[in-house]
């Protein structure tokens, strides 16, 4: 019941409101949502291909389509008009933003889910750390792996992940997860894709340049591989392939119509190609996954499996448990009942822990965490197949655990975010086990 | 203290004695690893004792080239040598070399020539060379250029390692953990038509801050953990810790080669920049090393990382923050180590090795059980070949 009210308020007015904002770009700025290039024109991109990095198109009149807090607003403003008959009480005394009233696992039932990140259970991102011996856990955890890898078994693979995975068998590890395989079929795909963004301009083109620009060319991590993002978001955005996850999501894809011919489906299109509008952040998807693959059609094929399985949930209105009003539910509630306290505070001083916490979540973390630490969450993702710990909703109640002593001190918003600003130093594994297994309950 | 103070501390005119309690951050002859000409003499000379003593060390391949102390690339003086490089020029004429001022720094004055005809004024026939040209002011030193660097994202990249050496007899010198490397803004072609584009082959930040793409934020730059990440995740871990071993062994390598020249003064301590590049084999150069490395900053985390460095150097240079005294034995505590590992420690190897501290390859190792725990190692480095 509650998916299909999400389904056509909440998401359905969200996806009209973002189609407007891309239409009135296009006609201010009175760009073409698409247009053939001219041969000369195809042929200089074909040479720049590789460093696409160096091009400087005037991007100064673009503006993202959203952002995150956009996105937040829209998400806060739900309400499911069902709700009246209230059934659940408990939802009543819930004071977080999120206002639907959806079932999320409480910390017993996360615990359950989650028992391969017990306390006495090894992981890498705890018992690698210099001050224990790798006879204890490492090295029979790495031999594990490779086993793992000689079978090519997928769903071992999987479950082999919880623990973390070696930071020289995570690439392989990942692909068998995925199924990813790169066939001579799959880089031919990619080719052919490349051959259609060096063909035609999307005007998506310039707010994925835009993004690029914004945030990874600017990350200590990631600016390295700016060229790389260019060659995987300008074919992502033409995979149509890609419309295929449309059918398990709440969301649809965006349509155009042929100029004139507005409302006649028969001159309907995709806009763009694969459905997806990116967003200012969008980018920080793709950055992290070029420290495990640089070959790109390799890169593109683990991508874009990695957005159809999860990433689509983290922007998209559903009432999925992996789907961002849950995790952000998650969220609010796990910090409410387990440190009321810090979550009253923050209220009363108008820093709703949500609002700081949100932009974590969207990103699945990219661009917060330290790399290292960031593929260590990530595997639990993959190992895991939910979002609930990244999107860490969990992590994320887990940093604001972490942080409290100074949190309670704050007395503003901006203070707050002060705080929370920078999450480069902190280790993902030990806060996770703390929060979810050391918490008295 | 400056390089040009320390020449006048210690030079023999103005008779200057440094007190017990005064310990200065060069030594006297530090020219002799920073210098590009004598760095390479003292390692080519280091060498030739290895191989006179029969060493293990200075072991060759079939084709006449170091196994071990391969680790700078094919470098000639110029004028001096410059015959000898002619004759090395001929026999691969389609190389490209560099061409480096010896006594500058920053990038200051070198470029690239894949023509005899480019260097025509140093050869000592030329009409053009006196022996005013010969003096320690001109000269330059021209090394093959190596054209295949590890490339990642397209992009050439060097490292900047740092380096303290507390003394020199007995050996004792740390590394410091958080060393960087340094991209060029530009993609890296070995092309013919860009050997005049500095943003493409020099990695300095001195060049690369003045390159259209320069970014305020990273400065380019990026720690050796994300390179080490980068290795493994797609490299694996095996090759990748080859190769750091490999880094550490040829810095180690080369302050052995210079210890037996260098004025051990007990008041002085030293902490060098040393320049890696990595080629695509994942073989490491060493390119030269600086007496005076920047300590100013492009970026905040710079800025973070250069005081840490300074905090760091000093509390193992000068214990516990208290009066100096030179005669201290130069141990300082593990604690106040802080981002610093203790590289090599001469004392300790030849002592009871066992419980060193040092990167686990015993091949490091050179004391006098050089040549049991050098057959380990040997095993370990000859896999790659």
């Amino acid at each position: 019941m509650a998916l299909t009210v999400l389904r056509s308020t909440g998401q359905g007015s969200w996806e009209k409101r973002i189609l407007k904002s891309l239409n009135s770009m296009c006609t201010e700025l009175s760009i073409p949502l698409a247009r053939k290039r001219p041969v000369g024109e195809q042929k200089e991109l074909l040479n720049k291909w590789n460093e696409m990095g160096t091009d400087e198109p005037d991007l100064s009149l673009f503006r993202p389509v959203y952002a995150p807090k956009d996105f937040l607003e829209v998400l806060i403003n739900l309400r499911n008009p069902n709700y009246e008959n209230g059934d659940s009480l408990s939802f009543r005394t819930h004071l977080g933003l999120i206002q639907v009233p959806l079932k999320v696992k409480d910390i017993p039932e996360l615990k359950e889910f989650f028992v391969e990140l017990g306390l006495t259970t090894g992981q890498l991102g705890i018992d690698d750390s210099t001050q224990v011996p790798p006879e204890l856990f490492e090295n029979e955890h790495v031999r594990i792996g490779q086993k793992v890898l000689a079978e090519q078994d997928s769903a071992a693979a999987q479950q082999y992940v919880r623990q973390g995975s070696p930071t020289a068998l995570r690439a392989e590890l990942w692909a068998l997860i995925l199924n990813i395989s790169s066939q001579p079929e799959d880089i031919l795909y990619y080719e052919q894709l490349k051959t259609n963004v060096i063909q035609h301009d999307l005007l998506v083109d310039s707010l994925i340049y835009k993004d690029v620009k914004l945030t990874a060319s600017n990350d200590d991590y990631y600016f390295v591989f700016e060229d790389y993002l260019y060659q995987v978001l300008l074919c992502f955005s033409r995979d149509t392939s890609v419309l295929g996850h449309f059918a398990y999501s709440s969301a649809s894809p965006p349509k155009s119509y042929i100029r004139g011919k507005l409302g006649l489906e028969e001159y309907a299109v995709f806009y763009p190609p694969n459905g997806v509008i990116p967003f200012h952040g969008f980018s920080m998807y793709v950055a992290p996954l070029c420290f495990l693959y640089h070959e790109p059609s390799k890169l593109y094929q683990i991508f874009r499996e990695m957005y159809v399985r999860f990433f689509f949930r983290l922007h998209s209105i559903s009432s999925h448990p992996s789907g961002i009003v849950s995790l952000c539910l998650l969220f609010e509630t796990l910090l409410q009942t387990y440190l009321p306290q810090l979550f009253y505070h923050l209220r009363e001083i108008g820093a709703q822990p949500l609002r700081i916490s949100f932009k974590w979540m969207v990103r699945a973390f990219s661009g917060y965490l330290a790399t290292d630490q960031l593929l260590l969450l990530w595997d639990r993702i993959l190992g895991y197949n939910t979002l609930e710990i990244l999107a860490g909703k969990i992590l994320a109640a887990a940093v604001f655990a972490f942080r409290a002593v100074n949190l309670m001190e704050v007395t503003s918003l901006a203070a707050a975010e002060a705080v929370l600003a920078d999450l480069s130093t902190l280790k993902v594994m030990p806060l996770l086990q703390i929060f979810l297994f050391a918490t008295v309950t | 203290m400056s390089v040009q103070t320390i020449r006048s501390v210690f030079s023999v005119e103005t008779g200057y004695r440094l007190s017990d309690d005064q310990i200065v951050n060069h030594f006297p002859n530090h020219y002799e690893l920073t210098r590009k000409d004598l760095m390479v003499k003292n390692i080519k000379r280091y060498r030739k004792e290895l191989e006179k003593e029969g060493s293990p060390l200075a072991e060759k391949d079939e084709n006449g080239k170091y196994l071990y102390l391969d680790f700078v690339p094919v470098t000639y003086m110029l004028p001096a040598d410059y015959n000898l490089f002619v004759e090395e020029f001929r026999k691969s004429p389609s190389s490209t070399w560099i061409m480096k001022p010896c006594g500058k720094a920053q990038g200051k004055g070198i470029f690239l020539i894949n023509k005899l005809s480019q260097i025509k004024k140093w050869s000592r026939d030329s009409k053009t060379s006196s022996f005013v040209s010969q003096s320690t002011k001109e000269a330059y030193v021209i090394s093959l250029y190596i054209n295949n660097p590890l490339l990642i994202g397209g992009r050439k990249f060097d490292l900047r390692l740092y380096v303290l050496v507390s003394t020199y007899r007995p050996l004792r010198c740390y590394m410091y953990k958080l060393g960087f490397c340094r991209f060029c803004t530009v993609k890296y072609t070995p092309s013919t038509s860009e050997l005049d584009n500095m943003f493409v082959h020099l990695t300095n930040v001195a060049i690369q801050k003045h390159g259209e793409d320069y970014n305020h934020i990273h400065g380019g730059k990026w720690t050796v953990n994300n390179l080490r990440l980068y290795l493994e995740s797609t490299r694996g871990k095996e090759v990748t810790s080859k190769l750091f071993d490999e880094i550490h062994w040829i810095i180690v390598q080369s302050l052995k080669a210079v210890a037996p020249v260098m004025n051990n003064d007990k008041h002085c301590f030293e902490c060098y920049g040393y320049d890696i590049i990595i080629d695509d084999r994942l073989k490491p150069w060493l390119i030269e090393v600086n007496a005076s490395p920047s300590l100013t900053s492009s970026t905040a985390n710079d800025r973070i990382l250069k005081y840490n460095l300074i905090n760091d150097t000093l509390n193992i240079a000068v214990p516990n923050g208290e009066i100096p005294d030179c005669k201290w034995n130069k141990s300082p505590p593990k604690e106040v180590l802080g981002n610093y590992e203790i590289l090599y420690d001469e004392e300790l190897a030849q002592g009871d090795g066992a419980d060193r501290e040092l990167r686990s390859r015993p091949g490091q190792s050179l004391g006098p059980r050089g040549g049991r725990s050098r057959d380990s190692g040997r095993t370990v480095l000859t896999t790659w070949k």
